[in-house]
């Protein structure tokens, strides 16, 4: 019970960073320019491909250093000679360009890698047990993956809050328009974040990909759960979105272990089960089967209550 | 120094700046009076494009119209917003630094003369812009973008709200601004300051200038103040 409870909040904890690394660049893309980008679970797909490409052919440490690049160098492009002149006609347009993005990404990924997903697997230099945890030995490829999102992360707020252009973007976040009369030049900032998030997803790809199935369902998937985290979050808001990535995590990673139904609990307060058994299949689901719609639940429960999220300052 | 020619700006169908045709030359105050919505906000929203506008505007003998923002704010150009646009989230210090343009410009105004001048925005230093007065608001939005070291400033309603004494000194301050040089354009309502520091005064009515000339003529024409600005 207590090792179960140490692995899963381990690994609830890791995929909470992998979410942050890819919900940190969407919340402030979103704050600056008022743009939900729904390319963003794409790249991250783009990104666990690219990194099994690279991998097979030239090694892990090379994609890990060119899938990033090849991705924000890809998102800034995006932003400068796409995005932006979209802007001029409005948010819809906006939205409906990052939807294009996002199926020409799919079409592109299943037309060179196939339908089904490929065996991206965890590098051999990194396929050990670091630690034993309990009695389970635990994989030093999951460590490596937490360090990495760690050290992002730490990056991250250490530029946000220290550095000039962290304090122009911190600016941008609220009132970019202000920010551009005061002769920061906005557009570049915007084009630089845009790249900066797009690496960062590609990066979350790359890592992410041999923990979880590298194939093209794996944009959808997430893409969903990434939204729910910026929600929860709240918009443009990094403490948000981190504390956010890391709650929906540990939820996700929980629920999916706990074996336990509302029969369970029927039993515990002492009613005789046959007697109970009024509800008949709802009865019956464990929590495990409704973990993946647990997030959904939390974003529906959110908007009602407080639709500014977690740290957002305006409403959705 | 700044020259608007037959400037038109639309906001969707209704044509808010009809030709508007107006001047600046060094180191000038220049007051642009009018009633609520004749488009005098407009017309230096114009001036730091951020509005889509036809017609010619110069600075410093270059053609600005059609620039972004930025790039009229490094030719010199400052603009102090009527809504005091602070951000509430940084702090006094973070606001002020964010005025200027590159890391360390040297300019007429530095960090330490802002606070000279305003004590109680040194005391403020590490709070949150958000926290403080309406009145301290209206000196940091001034600051900040004096720290940009502008040539020429245009501030929009800076005592709109403001309790007699600040209206005091923020005259008192546009004042020492024009001292060093600056060149200013004041969008004001209330008459009295603006007659009392302007060197030149317009009167804007249905996005066109209606009058201009100097205070004292302003003072002298009864017939335009009648119709154009009192209510
Ligand atoms: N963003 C906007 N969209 C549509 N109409 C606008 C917008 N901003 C201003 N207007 C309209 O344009 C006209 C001129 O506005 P402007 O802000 O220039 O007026 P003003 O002279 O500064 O007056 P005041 O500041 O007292 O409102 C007004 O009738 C106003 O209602
Ligand atoms: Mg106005």
């Amino acid at each position: 019970m207590l090792e179960q409870l140490a692995i899963s909040t381990l690994n609830g904890i890791i995929y909470g960073m992998l979410l942050f690394m890819l919900a940190s660049g969407l919340t402030l893309i979103f704050g600056m320019m008022g743009v939900l980008n729904l390319a963003h679970a794409s790249m991250y797909m783009l990104g666990a491909y690219l990194g099994y490409q690279i991998s097979k052919t030239i090694g892990f440490l090379p994609a890990l250093i060119l899938g990033p690049l090849a991705l924000g160098l890809g998102g800034a492009l995006l932003e400068r000679y796409g995005l932006r002149r979209v802007h001029q006609h409005g948010h819809v347009s906006e939205l409906l360009f990052t939807f294009g993005v996002a199926f020409m990404i799919q079409e592109a990924v299943q037309m060179i890698w196939g339908r089904i997903g490929v065996p991206y697997r965890v590098p051999p230099e990194l396929d050990f047990p670091l630690f034993r945890l309990f009695d389970t030995p635990y994989p030093a490829y999951r460590i490596f993956v937490l360090v990495l999102a760690v050290a992002i992360f730490v990056g991250l707020f250490a530029i946000l809050s220290r550095s000039r252009i962290g304090l122009v973007i911190r600016a941008a976040l609220t009132h970019p328009n202000m920010v551009g009369m005061l002769g920061h030049n906005v557009p570049q900032v915007f084009m630089l974040v845009f790249g900066v998030g797009a690496g960062l997803a590609g990066l979350a790809g790359v890592i992410g990909g041999p923990i979880f199935v590298t194939s093209p369902n794996m944009a959808g998937a997430l893409g969903a759960i990434l939204f729910t985290v910026v929600v929860i979050g709240g918009l443009g808001s990094l403490p948000g979105a981190l504390l956010a990535s890391l709650l929906i995590g540990l939820v996700q990673t929980f629920a999916v272990v706990m074996d336990v139904s509302l029969d369970d609990f029927i039993k515990a307060i002492g009613v005789d089960a046959k007697a109970g058994n009024i509800l008949g299949d709802i009865q019956h689901t464990t929590i495990a089967q409704i973990a993946p719609i647990l997030p959904y639940l939390m974003l529906l429960v959110m908007l009602v209550v407080r639709p500014r999220g977690l740290f957002g300052s305006r409403d959705v | 120094m700044l020259e608007l020619q037959d400037v038109h700006a639309y906001y969707g169908k209704s044509h808010v700046l009809q030709g508007v045709n107006l001047h600046l030359t060094e180191g000038e105050i220049v007051t642009l009076l009018g009633r609520n919505g004749v488009g005098r906000s407009t017309t230096i929203k114009a001036i730091m494009g951020d509005v889509v506008c036809t017609g010619t505007i110069r600075f410093k003998g270059r053609d600005i119209l059609g620039l972004k923002s930025y790039e009229i704010a490094r030719l010199g150009v400052g603009y102090v917003p009527e809504n005091r646009d602070i951000f509430p989230g940084l702090t006094v210090r973070e606001n002020l630094l964010l005025g200027q343009k590159k890391r360390h410009a040297q300019g007429r105004w530095s960090m330490q003369d802002m606070f000279a001048l305003f004590p109680r925005l040194e005391e403020r230093a590490e709070v949150s812009a958000g926290v403080l007065s309406g009145g301290e608001q209206q000196m940091l939005t001034i600051c900040r973008t004096l720290m940009g070291d502008p040539d020429l400033i245009m501030v929009d309603e800076p005592t709109e709200g403001l309790a007699p004494r600040m209206v005091e000194l923020v005259a008192d301050l546009l004042r020492r601004i024009a001292e060093r040089g600056v060149s200013i354009l004041l969008v004001e309502q209330k008459l009295t300051i603006a007659l009392e520091i302007s060197r030149r005064v317009y009167v804007m009515g249905h996005g066109r200038v209606v009058f201009e000339g100097t205070p004292a003529s302003l003072s002298a024409d009864a017939t335009i103040r009648k119709e154009w600005l009192e209510v």
